[in-house]
């Protein structure tokens, strides 16, 4: 085996899509199952080659069910696992998310997006799965996802991804989107001892103490410790309701408590996760909330407005979920109206528009091409006009 | 008389005893088949920390919940994938797949065939009763042509897959059936999976007298496991297409064995690497 890095230490030039798969390995990832699809492709292929290489498993699934199926089993057998995919293949994965919830297999699904629905776009942008990755699975649940605007975002964001799995116990996405997945910029990839790594909660009991139930959550976090397949825990992992003892409880009550802890665990600790970055925001009395390859465009269109003395500043969103809603409640008493830009006819809008009285203004399209400059600068003015 | 209590019976240390009584009708075939399955994991000589026990959904997938062994109850046709990552990410562990026919064979096949196809170092224990049966006795994929389903009321339109003749087709290095009457021949078998490095299955017929032997005029239970009795024969080397099975055919016999048992590298994601090494 010629021994090959794990972490490429270095500057490079990188495809999003690659520097997704390289963000992975830093990560840890020793387990990719996944399925060729358009235009997440590359990660897979990049993580054939280099996974093996390192001594960690790639396996080409039949489906993306079998994928999702296989996360959730290798996760649970203490693997980092992750998946690459887009739009149709994210809807097979969907019954397998609610799994990875259910059980709290912590994992990581990188979708590049594409134009949906159905097979749509396979080619070109879209960023329409985003209410998917909140909602696709049946019944309550939170996850967590994040949104690159770059290929070094690519990487960044798949170790944020895992470590935020880990920590929480859930399933995590990249929501990136085809311009990013398939765009070559630089990416930086810092020493592998200075790559952030938070380690799963472990149990303090051993093997065959009765009083440990391993699906009960002791701490303040509410996030119960995970045991691995051959540990000895001899425990039982159920897609049922379950109790705390992790067996089938199909009685409204547990059931209630149950779904309401996987919920709490991430609604009571969103400060823990959220993450974004404001720009030209001190003074803005007019906000543009973008995310993934959108936010560029509206860097720019933001920066040709504000040369014509408009002050208009950047959210832009880093983790898409949880949604920053106290920051979007806390800018309504700065600013006059939101603009969210977005490739797709109005999914985060409605989420801003959850959490403020103020005017917000979509400027959509429904993908197969990048979101220009224009059709938000244009928007600017007009709100600035009728402000 | 001096009163006999037995407090406890070998067998229980493989089981989580608090679960019990299982959910299982009077009259199930699953039973049987779960004491076979338990025997053999006292007798592997392999710990039960490094026994798994994977299921889909269904009544036969409720099975690892009794098993006192790392255990899975996944969703409905995927135990197979699920099955697979554990395996390769823990080679060193003992993995089963203990499941239906209906959630292994329709919602699941595809996963079967290529499971079976890389040879992943699984066992697969499939309880067949010819329907789906906790839903409440539907058509499935092994229903056999012409039989009575809530779901197919004028009788099936549709042909039964050959379980073991499609396991062989794809794969298998291990291919047996046996029924829940055969309990200790189904030890062996599930015995020999166990030893044995890749993918194999074992077909096991079980009574369903709620779902399918009520509908289909096959009576209780005991009947039907007479109807094993007497109509069963064992021909481990068998014509394979010759297995096609309808309980309700009085003019062919059911035949039962161990049918295939051969040697092909199990899968590695690695190979290649290791190979490569060796080179």
């Amino acid at each position: 085996m010629s021994p090959e890095e794990r972490v490429l230490t270095g500057s490079h030039f990188l495809l999003g899509d690659h520097a997704c798969a390289e963000g992975g390995l830093a990560a840890g990832c020793d387990f990719f199952a996944g399925y060729p699809i358009t235009p997440s492709t590359e990660v897979a292929e990049r993580l054939a080659r280099r996974l093996p290489a390192v001594g960690s498993i790639f396996i080409q699934m039949e489906d993306e069910l079998a994928s999702m199926a296989a996360l959730v089993g290798a996760s649970l057998s203490g693997a980092r696992a992750m998946s690459a995919t887009s739009g149709p293949g994210f809807s097979l994965m969907m019954e397998n998310i609610g799994m990875a919830v259910m059980m709290e297999a912590p994992c990581v699904v990188v979708n590049i997006q594409r134009g949906a629905p159905s097979t749509g776009l396979p080619t070109l942008v879209g960023q329409s799965d985003m209410m998917q990755a909140r909602w696709g699975s049946h019944g309550d649940y939170e996850i967590a996802a994040y949104s690159p605007s770059s290929p070094q975002e690519c990487f960044d964001h798949v170790i944020k991804a895992f470590n935020t799995a880990d920590r929480w116990r859930i399933p995590v996405f990249v929501m990136a989107d085809e311009l990013i997945g398939h765009m070559s910029e630089r990416v930086v990839i810092p020493p592998a001892d200075q790559i952030p790594r938070v380690e799963r909660k472990r149990p303090r009991h051993k093997p065959d103490d009765p009083d440990f139930l391993h699906c009960l959550a002791e701490d303040e976090d509410l996030v119960p410790p995970i045991v691995h397949a051959g540990e000895g825990y001899r425990a039982n992992f159920d897609s049922l309701t379950h109790d705390e003892k992790g067996y089938p409880a199909t009685f409204p009550e547990p059931h209630d408590r149950l779904v309401r802890r996987l919920v709490d665990k991430i609604r009571l600790h969103t400060d823990q996760i959220i993450e974004y970055e404001e720009i030209f925001m001190d003074d803005a009395e007019l906000a543009v909330i973008a995310y993934g390859s959108t936010a560029r465009s509206a860097r720019r269109a933001i920066n040709e407005a504000r040369r014509e003395g408009v002050r208009v500043g950047l959210l832009r969103l880093i983790t898409v979920w949880p949604f920053p809603e106290n920051k979007v409640k806390e800018l309504s008493n700065q600013v006059k109206a939101f603009v969210v830009p977005e490739l797709n006819l109005g999914q985060m809008s409605r989420e801003v528009e959850r959490f403020t009285s103020l005017p917000v203004i979509g400027v959509n399209h429904a993908g197969g091409v990048m979101m220009a400059p224009d059709p938000i600068l244009d928007a600017i003015r007009e709100v600035k006009k009728n402000a | 008389m001096p009163e006999i209590v037995v407090e406890s019976h070998p067998i229980d240390t493989v089981f989580r005893t608090e679960r019990l009584p299982h959910i299982f009708c009077p009259g199930c075939g699953i039973g049987p088949a779960v004491h076979a399955y338990a025997q053999a994991i006292l007798e592997s000589g392999i710990p039960k920390e490094r026994h798994a026990c994977v299921s889909g959904i269904g009544c036969s997938a409720r099975v690892p919940g009794y098993m006192d062994v790392d255990s899975y109850h996944t969703t409905h046709g995927r135990p197979i994938p699920f099955a697979t990552a554990i395996a390769v990410v823990k080679p060193e562990m003992e993995v089963t797949v203990f499941s239906g026919d209906g959630d292994l064979f329709g919602i699941g096949g595809n996963h079967f065939i290529h499971a079976a196809r890389r040879n992943v170092d699984i066992n697969i224990i499939c309880i067949n009763n010819f329907n789906y049966g906790m839903t409440g006795g539907q058509v499935g994929p092994t229903t056999p042509l012409g039989a009575k389903a809530s779901t197919a009321p004028y009788g099936n339109t549709e042909p039964a897959f050959n379980l073991p003749y499609l396991a062989a087709a794809t794969g298998a290095v291990f291919v047996a059936r046996w029924t829940a009457l055969h309990v200790r021949q189904l030890k062996e078998a599930i015995l020999r999976a166990m030893q044995k490095k890749g993918f194999t299955f074992i077909e096991v017929l079980a009574p369903c007298p709620v779902g399918f032997g009520s509908p289909n005029d096959l009576g209780d239970a005991i009947e039907e496991v007479w109807l094993y009795r007497e109509r069963c024969v064992v021909d481990h080397s068998v014509y394979l297409p010759d297995l096609e099975l309808d309980l309700r055919r009085k003019d062919k016999p059911f035949v039962m064995g161990n049918f295939v048992d051969i040697e092909k590298e199990p899968f590695d994601p690695l190979a290649m690497m290791k190979k490569k090494e060796g080179e």
